[in-house]
């Protein structure tokens, strides 16, 4: 036991002395790569090997940003492509998840609803954009309604998987204790099938995000869509690339903030978590 | 009588196919007896005691708890699983209070008196990934016994701990029938064990399942496995158990 026990010490202070020869922390492993890149890109910029249409420096870009940004201009047009996506979710990820629910619990309405929902689901959603321009206009219903049909499918999918994945055995337990229809959905089911639910809202999440950007291209009178397409018939590329990194943080921010949701939600799971 | 087992036949499959695995069995138990059944892997035990819990149903004959008929499996037959079971997503506590309101401070004491009695103070918080197996099937036995059940079904709950935590295990059950007189059924594959715990032990012999024999353990609690009356028992129980082989043995020279 002692020897043991020494081994293990020295192992300890092999691992920190190797520790201290390395001394970049890891976050900011991350850093090094887009820093070259950015110092290159102005570089390039600056020297004039690189016209200013095409590819502007980082530092006009910053500059445009800050334009954008202090006139108002981008928080507006932020505040409503945010107000589609997020309508656009909330009502197709809302839908996949009740679906799911209904087709999850019930070998019925598995059977009856199922097949016509997997059907619409091998249609690429961004290839019905034509036809609900037809329908509903190029307003706000047909956008919102595209965004929805994207964020639709992979809720339901995973949370009908989740549901079904739930352990039978953890249903004997159930029945043993004598639980309530309300607390095997509330306490057994719904928790279960929460990891899977939650894959379901990232995903939607990243397709709903696509399905604006689509949406706003296609044509809109507002939103950070339409900044794009607006500047791109004036030539400012810069206000250009301002539109597709607000696109980029944004979509990052929100699959950000689902994860840390899942970490709170699920922290009783300890499943493997990679290596360093 | 308290607990009243009777099958006269329990199979599995349909017509072609099909494997009688229990058969003409009866099982009568007072109140407060520790009933032990031993038997060789696949004769049964499990069978047996889901049909006691009300689990399964397909069989012919008849499971009475306070001459009540036993249909649904449910909170008055207790039932610990060979594998904890716990649910991953709640902690120690409420895992034991499951279904019942820890906010509830009647329930939250006795959820805290039974975590004192299976010795996991400190571990109310705490979830089942981070609970070692002994003390993961601590918490079902909790679990089963806020219940408060007239019987308590124990399906080889400590199979598969090591021998320090079962022989610790052991005594925390006995100390729990002890003080709270519940009337325990074990299904076990160790000898050591059903005479360790019962008060009665019943031996099952294979294809098909039928009991072989039954004996009281008349010794006092509690027990001590070096001593020579637990070894005499041991040895009776020993036979018994040559007799069966002998008996399959002989079976099985005819086909
Ligand atoms: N659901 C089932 N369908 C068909 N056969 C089954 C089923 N469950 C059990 N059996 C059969 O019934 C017999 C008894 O099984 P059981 O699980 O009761 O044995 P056991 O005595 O508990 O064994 P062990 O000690 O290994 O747990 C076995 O031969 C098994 O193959
Ligand atoms: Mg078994």
């Amino acid at each position: 036991m002692k020897t043991a026990a020494y081994v293990g010490l020295s192992g300890k202070e092999k691992a920190a002395k190797v520790k201290k020869t390395r001394t970049i922390p890891p976050w900011l492993k991350g850093f090094v790569v887009p820093v070259i890149i950015l110092a290159l890109w102005q570089y390039a910029g600056s020297a004039g090997l690189i016209s200013e249409t095409v590819l502007p420096t980082p530092l006009a870009i910053l500059a445009s940003f800050y334009e954008l940004a202090v006139s108002g201009e981008l928080a507006d047009n932020m505040k409503i492509s945010i107000a589609r996506a997020a309508g656009g979710f909330l009502l197709g990820g809302g839908l996949g998840l009740l679906f799911g629910i209904l087709v999850g619990f019930s070998k019925k309405t598995e059977s009856y609803l199922d097949p016509s929902l997997q059907m619409l689901r091998t249609v690429p959603h961004l290839a019905v954009t034509p036809l609900f321009i037809l329908w509903f206009g190029f307003d706000e219903l047909s956008k919102v309604l595209l965004i929805a049909l994207g964020a639709f499918f992979p809720i339901y999918i995973n949370t009908f998987l989740g549901i079904r994945g739930v352990d039978a055995k953890l249903f004997d337990v159930a029945r043993v204790l004598e639980f309530s229809w309300r607390h095997q959905i509330t306490r057994l089911i719904l928790p279960a099938a929460l990891p899977n639910i939650l894959l379901g809202v990232r995903l939607s999440l990243g397709i709903a995000w696509l399905g604006l950007v689509v949406a706003e291209l296609m044509g809109s009178s507002a939103g950070v869509g339409y900044m794009i397409m607006d500047a791109r018939q004036f030539s400012q590329t810069e206000k250009v690339f301002v539109g597709i990194i607000i696109f980029a943080v944004v979509g990052k921010l929100t699959d950000s903030f689902v994860r840390l949701l899942e970490r709170k939600l699920l922290k009783w799971r300890s499943s493997f978590q990679g290596t360093n | 009588m308290v607990v009243s087992i009777q099958v006269a036949e329990k199979a599995f499959g349909s017509n072609g196919k099909r494997a009688v695995v229990l058969e003409d069995i009866r099982l009568d138990i007072e109140r407060g007896e520790f009933l032990t059944i031993i038997g060789p892997s696949g004769c049964g035990k499990s069978t047996l005691l889901k049909i006691a819990a009300g689990l399964d149903t397909s069989y012919s004959g008849s499971v009475t708890v306070h001459d009540r008929k036993v249909t649904k499996p449910g909170i008055s037959q207790g039932f610990i699983f060979q594998e904890h079971r716990l649910f991953p997503w709640m902690t120690v506590e409420q895992n034991i209070a499951a279904d019942l309101n820890l906010r509830d401070p009647g329930v939250k004491a006795k959820v805290q008196e039974l975590i004192d009695i299976v010795r996991l103070t400190g571990n109310e918080k705490v979830y089942p990934a981070e609970l070692s197996g002994g003390m993961s099937q601590r918490v079902a036995i909790a679990r089963a016994l806020l219940r408060e059940p007239e019987v308590l079904l124990l399906d080889e709950p400590f199979g598969a701990l090591d021998a320090f935590t079962r022989k610790h295990l052991q005594d925390v059950l006995v100390d729990i029938w002890q003080r709270k007189k519940i009337t325990m059924i074990l299904v076990t594959h160790d000898i050591d064990e059903s005479i360790y715990l019962g008060t009665q032990l019943a031996i099952l012999r294979a294809k098909p399942g039928r009991i072989q024999k039954w004996m009281p353990v008349g010794l006092p609690f509690p027990r001590n496995r070096t001593s020579l009356s637990f070894q005499h028992i041991r040895q009776k129980v020993l036979e018994e158990f040559e007799k069966t082989e002998q008996s399959v043995y002989t079976e099985g020279a005819g086909i």
